[in-house]
């Protein structure tokens, strides 16, 4: 008999869990790779500040390096809470502003040209997001529009058509990449190995970039919904104010939340909801634990699986005609 | 007129949507959600062919299964737009 569906049946013994992967981390980073310790880039969010405390608790401080690697367009509380971090966990770090590679690069450059084919007048002057309709309100298919904001306050919402969606995306993809090839250097140079830090939603749901964020040596939280990893950041003594963050994106210069870019639902409601559809909760009877319409729940439903199957080609590493030649 | 459009339609589904495979075997009525031939760039590719080919305006409330997940949905969508 499945125990009726509720926010308690997300929790977790925070000891026990503490302790599985700090062995893991110490058994993976040590004996199976061989590598002195790991590198992660912390971002002031609570799920790399988790990932760092447990990988101060299983190697030792000493042998993590933190990376702070802000951009022209992160957030201004950024900075001081990846620097917040590492400090309560007496983790070094390198700042390692990424700014100049992503101008080299073209990402701010190209992303504004995307955007111009379909807000003429916007400049680098401008601050923009793209985001996605409500899942819930109605059977829309969600596709992405792109939200502008001129210096003057003026705001400019336009939807993206193909070319220019994918425009934005490549172009913000470069600062996700250059964060992961700065970590690899690093990595490199200390003989460690990287630690990639997304949350059971975020690796399910395919809410990385593929070669960017999405790569790493470890995932250590990857089997934690969110609401757990805050659980865990209590339990580790992550400051309040990195618990107290709204989870944010901060990939585009104007505020996102990761709810209006990518989930369905704020993420208690989004955790409880993958719950139900991992544990074969029908839509009626999760509906009233999530307080929406059996409908609603349906819609959110569809959209988790239409996710997943589109993250199935971001998780698939490079296939080879003879896979007897994969070395696992 | 219908079968102009139709044709037209198909032609595009197999050029864009299934990566240049042939649209003839495609039922009016099968589900590109079903069959896995739409995703979300998908529909975006469909919304601007929409605009682009047959003249109409598309608002973003009429972006919906109801409107654009089949051959047949998508003809029944055109002609009322078209009307």
């Amino acid at each position: 008999m499945r125990p009726p569906l509720s926010a308690d049946l997300l929790k977790i013994d925070r000891e026990k869990v503490t302790a599985d992967i700090t062995a893991f981390i110490r058994e993976t980073v040590f004996n199976r790779f061989r590598r002195k310790g790991v590198v992660l880039g912390i971002s002031g969010g609570v799920d790399s500040s988790v990932c760092t405390a447990l990988c101060a608790r299983a190697l030792g401080p000493e042998r993590v390096q933190g990376l702070f690697t802000p951009e022209g367009e992160s957030g201004e509380e950024t900075l001081p809470l990846s620097r917040l971090a590492a400090e309560s966990q007496q983790v070094r770090g390198i700042l390692e502003d990424i700014t100049p590679i992503l101008e080299a690069a073209g990402c701010y450059r190209r992303r504004d040209e995307a955007i111009r084919a379909v807000i003429p007048e916007y400049t680098s002057q401008w601050k923009c997001k793209i985001v996605l309709p409500s899942v819930i309100d109605d059977d829309r298919f969600r596709i992405f529009s792109v939200v502008a904001v001129a210096p003057d306050g003026r705001q400019v919402k336009k939807r993206l058509p193909p070319e220019s969606y994918l425009g934005v995306v490549a172009a913000s993809n470069f600062k996700q990449r250059t964060r992961k090839m700065i970590e690899y250097y690093h990595a490199d140079r200390l003989n460690y190995a990287v630690v990639g830090t997304p949350n059971r939603l975020e690796y399910d749901q395919g809410f990385f970039v593929k070669g960017g964020d999405g790569l790493a040596d470890i995932k250590p939280i990857a089997h934690l919904y969110k609401s757990q990893v805050y659980q865990l950041a209590e339990h580790l003594g992550v400051p309040e104010d990195i618990r107290r963050r709204p989870p944010t994106t901060d990939t585009y210069s104007l505020p996102q939340g990761q709810d209006e870019f990518y989930f369905s639902l704020p993420y208690d409601k989004m955790d409880l909801c993958l719950y139900a559809l991992n544990n074969g909760y029908p839509a009626e009877e999760s509906a009233r634990a999530l307080g929406l319409s059996p409908e609603q729940t349906e819609r959110v439903y569809r959209d988790i699986e239409g996710k997943r199957k589109a993250a199935r080609y971001l998780h698939t590493p490079p296939l080879l005609v003879d896979e007897r030649l994969v070395v696992g | 007129m219908a079968n102009e459009v139709e044709a037209k339609i198909r032609a595009f589904i197999g050029a864009n949507l299934m990566m240049g495979q042939d649209a003839t075997t495609l039922s009016v009525d099968d589900s590109f959600l079903d069959n896995g031939i739409i995703d979300s760039t998908g529909v975006l590719e469909l919304t601007s062919f929409l605009e682009d080919s047959f003249g109409i305006q598309v608002a973003d409330q009429e972006i919906t299964p109801a409107n654009l997940d089949s051959i047949a949905n998508l003809m029944r969508f055109i002609a009322s737009k078209q009307a």
